[in-house]
């Protein structure tokens, strides 16, 4: 790529090679997608993936295997792929409108949207057709498309970090469990599931509410409902998840067992957003936004899903126990109890932000009753509860997760839905802030506050400004990629999951100096 | 309001400052003429490297001055006034202090070798000398061979940095291996064959002679003391260690050595003036640390001490248990202690090494007591705080190897080599 500044960073001939083999597939890609119609689908569509594997795989290859092990972060500022130079705008424009035309005009993919079984699609979605009537004996939805795409990116790219830090066990074990959930979790088992019961709801059965958002839906509920005990099953899987299995994983691994382990979104995240993991601000000011963002996401969910399923709850407790008061009571209920129960055991850690938690939570509680009050069969707040659930579906659940977040990579780096948006990721965290046996501990006064670890945080976290004060760093933001660790030239930082007591360890003078000021100053 | 002036914005001046204003109101302006904002210096290689930008390496936001009142001038003082209480800057202004902290750093080391002052020869301490090297081996084509001279902590950095941009470094290094006045045999020679790896020519035992110019004033070549040989080259680096950045202050009463003279109060010889950081140098050396101790740790240090004292409550400098660490190419280093090169009178080494050649540690204990004095350990991290409690505690060295993963700080699903060393221990202590 001749647009990189210094010269010498340039690739090798092999790498060429690789990157041309990868975009001749991803032209097969192109030319299905413009309507070429391919007289054997399957062995096109089999060529443009396999031809994108091994283009990713040889480049990785002669990029990582040729040199000693160790961090390779070798010209990611010069690049311009992976500094804000035109590449990256190039493949931010790309991938952008690739998002918007999957969710608001997936018919230019080629999706047959004139019948339910899409039995006439043209174009990129009918090259996926093969692989979709294999898996699950339907033909391709867009959805499938991306979900095929978005696998193979997965593990493509995973294969390629697993070779980048191939001296690092923890980032190679890590990357194994994202493509292993991404394979199997999100992938084939929703096929399976559908080949098995084809009028169970889509399910990836590792989304939690709210990420996935649209579990309780009076479609998905009554989908699952109407499917006797294995419905059930599932959804009350769906319930335990977020409100046990989370909360106990949570505890005892900090949100890292989610964000960086499992979930699809951090998967792809970290595989293939691993180049511009350092273009996330550091700044102040984007701490900032996250915190008004994130928490605005968060109650905008809790609030559109409470609405929806009050909306298909009845008025009378003789159908079923599960009236709308009773339901809007519960949910206030349980939002107090929480707050008092962070208010009893952490009001220290929690400081200046407990008046905001407060504020937050009376606010919900004000318009959890208005809606009560207001609230009719379909109304609520005056407007239809769906469309409050659309609105949510398309600003949220498309806008920000998929087109910002995703196709703005190589702009705002590989999290920001993560990090600004990710409502899931808000409950973790304010988890892993306050209960949560997770840190990253500083290693006394070992560090230089070179500024490798701040500069490749993909969450944005200035994790220098801790590590240089010698105080370990507790953030909700955190998904405990480990890269920090990694990147630090000095053995400064390590995850741990160990005691709560002396988790959060505010520093003045650090290790090494005078043990006498130590006291004096640090006791204060 | 009391107005303290701080000569240089470096780790030293910097965290002076930051104590200062946690302690105090007082009026504080640091002069500096390097560059606009503290930057750190240790970081200088990733940015020639491209894994960050300038702007990464400054610890803090461009707002963060305004708001803590530390007032930033940028400038070189030329002339320090202590009777007058007066700095004369080379912008032609006159800044007068109530006390003045010098706290300016060094600058690289030059031997009087022929041609050290041409184009394209180095030293790698100031953001300048990184423009500089930018100039002048932006990549392989420009600079087709680079020569290093000198095999220190910033030498190998340098090495490193070029490798990073394929071009070819010849590495002069005086001793007869790779920073051995420093490091044990067993993990100097191990840091030799990590070079080599790396396809740099190391050159051991090998002292420059000359630096021959092209007939526009820029280096063309190097003569190789020993052998009489002429290496072509782009780029020479001189590495071989620095020393206080102290000219202008010859000219002012303040005593000098080396480098700015101090007592343990960091006090000079004149009221009110005080030096910390690498330019300072104590009357007489603490424990086994140096007179002038050039790391990063103990600028950081003598700042949080000498903010004390300027507020009002006068402490001495009394750093605790030695520790610094360093990273040779791809094998991260770190000490604890203290471990010579050769074991000091009554001492022994006790020296493990794992397999593949990048791991290994140096425990050196004393052989009447076994008390514990200190390690080295390569590729393995290692937690600060519990070898600063076992230094304390006065540990002995069974203690220590039968304690040893404790103090392990790798990340998670790391291998462990306790084991191992602790049978290597146990096999030594049969042979002895
Ligand atoms: C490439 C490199 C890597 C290093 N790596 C490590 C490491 O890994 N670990 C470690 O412990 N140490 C390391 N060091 C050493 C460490 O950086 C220094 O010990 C430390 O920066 C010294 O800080 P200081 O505040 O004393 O001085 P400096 O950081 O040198 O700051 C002094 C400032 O004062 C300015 N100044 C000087 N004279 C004047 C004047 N007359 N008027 C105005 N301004 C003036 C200078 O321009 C400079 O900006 C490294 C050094 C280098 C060069
Ligand atoms: S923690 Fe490590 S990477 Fe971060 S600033 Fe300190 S030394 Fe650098
Ligand atoms: S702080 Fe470290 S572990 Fe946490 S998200 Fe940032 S880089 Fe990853």
């Amino acid at each position: 790529m001749s647009l990189a500044k210094p010269d010498a960073i340039n690739i090798s001939t092999k790498q060429k090679v690789a990157l041309a083999i990868g975009i001749i597939g991803l032209f097969i890609l192109a030319l299905a997608l413009f309507n070429t119609n391919f007289p054997n689908k399957g062995v096109f569509l089999t060529l443009a993936l396999g031809l994108i594997t091994i283009g990713i795989v040889v480049y990785s290859r002669d990029a990582y295997l040729t040199k000693l092990e160790g961090i390779k972060n070798d010209g990611v500022w010069f690049k311009s792929i992976s500094s804000r130079g035109v590449w990256g705008w190039i493949v931010g424009v790309i991938l952008t409108t690739f998002y918007i035309v999957l969710y608001f005009y997936p018919q230019y993919l080629g999706l047959d949207t004139a019948t339910k079984d899409h039995a006439n699609n043209t174009g990129l979605v009918s090259l996926f057709d093969p692989l979709s009537q294999l898996l699950s004996g339907r033909n391709a939805s867009q959805w499938f498309v991306y979900g095929a795409l978005y696998t193979v990116a997965i593990l493509a790219f995973g294969y390629k970090f697993i070779l980048k830090y191939r001296h690092n066990r923890y980032q190679q074990i890590r990357t194994v469990s994202v493509m292993f959930f991404q394979l199997g979790f999100a992938f084939l088992i929703p096929e399976f599931m559908y080949v098995m019961n084809n009028d169970l709801p889509y399910y990836d059965l590792k989304s939690v509410w709210p990420l996935n958002y649209y579990i309780f839906d009076e479609w998905s509920v009554n989908g699952f409902l109407s499917n006797g005990s294995i419905g059930l099953a599932l959804i009350l899987f769906g319930i335990i998840s977020i409100f046990v299995i989370t909360p106990i994983l949570t505890y005892k691994f900090g949100k890292r067992w989610y964000c960086s382990w499992v979930c699809g979104c951090g998967g792809l995240a970290e595989t293939a957003g691993d180049s511009f993991r350092q273009l996330s601000s550091k700044k102040m000011s984007a701490w900032k936004l996250e915190r008004w963002l994130i928490h605005l996401v968060l109650v905008f969910s809790v609030v559109m899903t409470t609405a929806m399923v009050y909306t298909y709850l009845g008025y009378d407790s003789n159908d079923f126990w599960l009236t709308r008061g009773v339901f809007i009571a519960l949910v206030i209920g349980f939002l107090t109890v929480v707050f008092a129960g962070v208010m009893l055991f952490k009001r220290q850690e929690l400081g200046k932000d407990a008046k905001y938690g407060a504020i937050g939570l009376f606010a919900v509680i004000a318009i959890l009753i208005t809606m009560h009050l207001t609230g009719t069969n379909e109304n609520v707040f005056y407007v239809k509860a769906g469309n409050l659930r659309s609105a949510y579906g398309i600003y949220i659940g498309s806008i920000f997760s998929g087109v910002i977040g995703t196709g703005f990579y190589p702009i705002l780096g590989s999290r920001s839905w993560c990090r600004f948006g990710c409502p899931m990721a808000a409950i973790l965290g304010f988890q892993q802030r306050l209960f949560s046996k997770f840190r990253i501990t500083t290693n006394g006064g070992q560090c230089i506050s070179c500024g490798n670890c701040s500069n490749s945080c993909e969450m944005g976290i200035d994790v220098r400004h801790y590590a240089q004060k010698g105080e370990n760093i507790v953030r909700s933001s955190c998904v405990g990629c480990g890269i920090c660790s990694a990147v630090c030239p000095r053995g400064v930082l390590k995850l741990e999951n160990d005691s709560m007591k002396g988790r959060i360890n505010p520093t003045e003078v650090l290790l090494g100096n005078d043990v006498d000021l130590m006291d004096l100053v640090n006791q204060k | 309001m009391e107005h303290i002036v701080i000569i240089g914005n470096g780790i030293s001046g910097v965290t002076l400052a930051r104590h200062i204003r946690k302690l105090s109101d007082k009026k504080i302006t640091i002069v500096s003429g390097e560059t606009d904002y503290f930057f750190s210096r240790t970081a200088l290689m990733y940015i020639y490297m491209g894994h960050m930008k300038f702007e990464h390496t400054q610890p803090y936001e461009d707002w963060f001055w305004k708001k803590n009142r530390i007032d930033l001038r940028k400038a070189f003082v030329q002339h320090i006034d202590t009777d007058k209480k007066t700095l004369a800057l080379d912008d032609g202004d006159l800044l007068t202090y109530d006390k003045l902290v010098i706290a300016t750093g060094s600058k690289p080391n030059k031997f009087g070798w022929p041609g050290q002052d041409l184009d394209g020869v180095m030293g790698m301490y100031h953001k300048q000398d990184l423009e500089n090297l930018e100039a002048y081996a932006p990549n392989n084509k420009v600079c087709k061979r680079a020569v290093i001279v000198g095999g220190g902590l910033i030498g190998i950095e340098l090495a490193e940095m070029l490798n990073s941009r394929n071009i070819p470094v010849t590495f002069l290094v005086r001793e007869s291996s790779f920073w051995n006045g420093v490091l044990p045999e067993g993990e100097s020679v191990m840091i030799n064959r990590h070079i080599k790896n790396h396809h740099i020519d190391l050159r051991l035992s090998t002292n420059l002679k000359e630096i021959k110019s092209d007939s526009n004033g820029k280096v063309k070549s190097v003569i190789i003391e020993e052998t009489g040989e002429e290496i072509a080259c782009d780029v020479v680096g001189l590495t071989a260690g620095v020393s206080p950045n102290i000219d202008f202050i010859k000219s002012s009463n303040i005593e000098t050595g080396r480098g700015v003279k101090v007592n343990r109060y960091l006090e000079t010889n004149v009221p009110d003036v005080y030096a910390i950081g690498d330019c300072a140098e104590q009357h007489e050396a603490i424990g086994n640390r140096r007179p002038i101790e050039a790391v990063w740790y103990t600028g950081r240090m003598m700042g949080e001490t000498l903010a004390q004292t300027i507020c009002g409550n006068r402490i001495q400098y009394k750093p605790g248990h030695w520790f610094n660490s360093a990273k040779f190419l791809d094998i991260e280093y770190q000490t604890y202690g203290w471990v010579f090169s050769k074991p000091k009178e009554g001492h022994a080494h006790f020296h493990w090494r794992h397999a593949d050649d990048t791991k290994c540690i140096t425990i050196e204990y004393d052989i009447s007591t076994n008390q514990f004095v200190g390690i080295n350990t390569f590729g393995i991290r290692m937690r600060h705080e519990t070898f600063d409690t076992w230094l304390t505690e006065n540990r002995d060295v069974d203690y220590v190897i039968n304690h040893l993963s404790e103090a392990n700080f790798d990340p998670e699903f790391y291998s462990h080599y306790e084991t191992e060393v602790l049978s290597a221990y146990n096999n030594q202590l049969q042979t002895a």
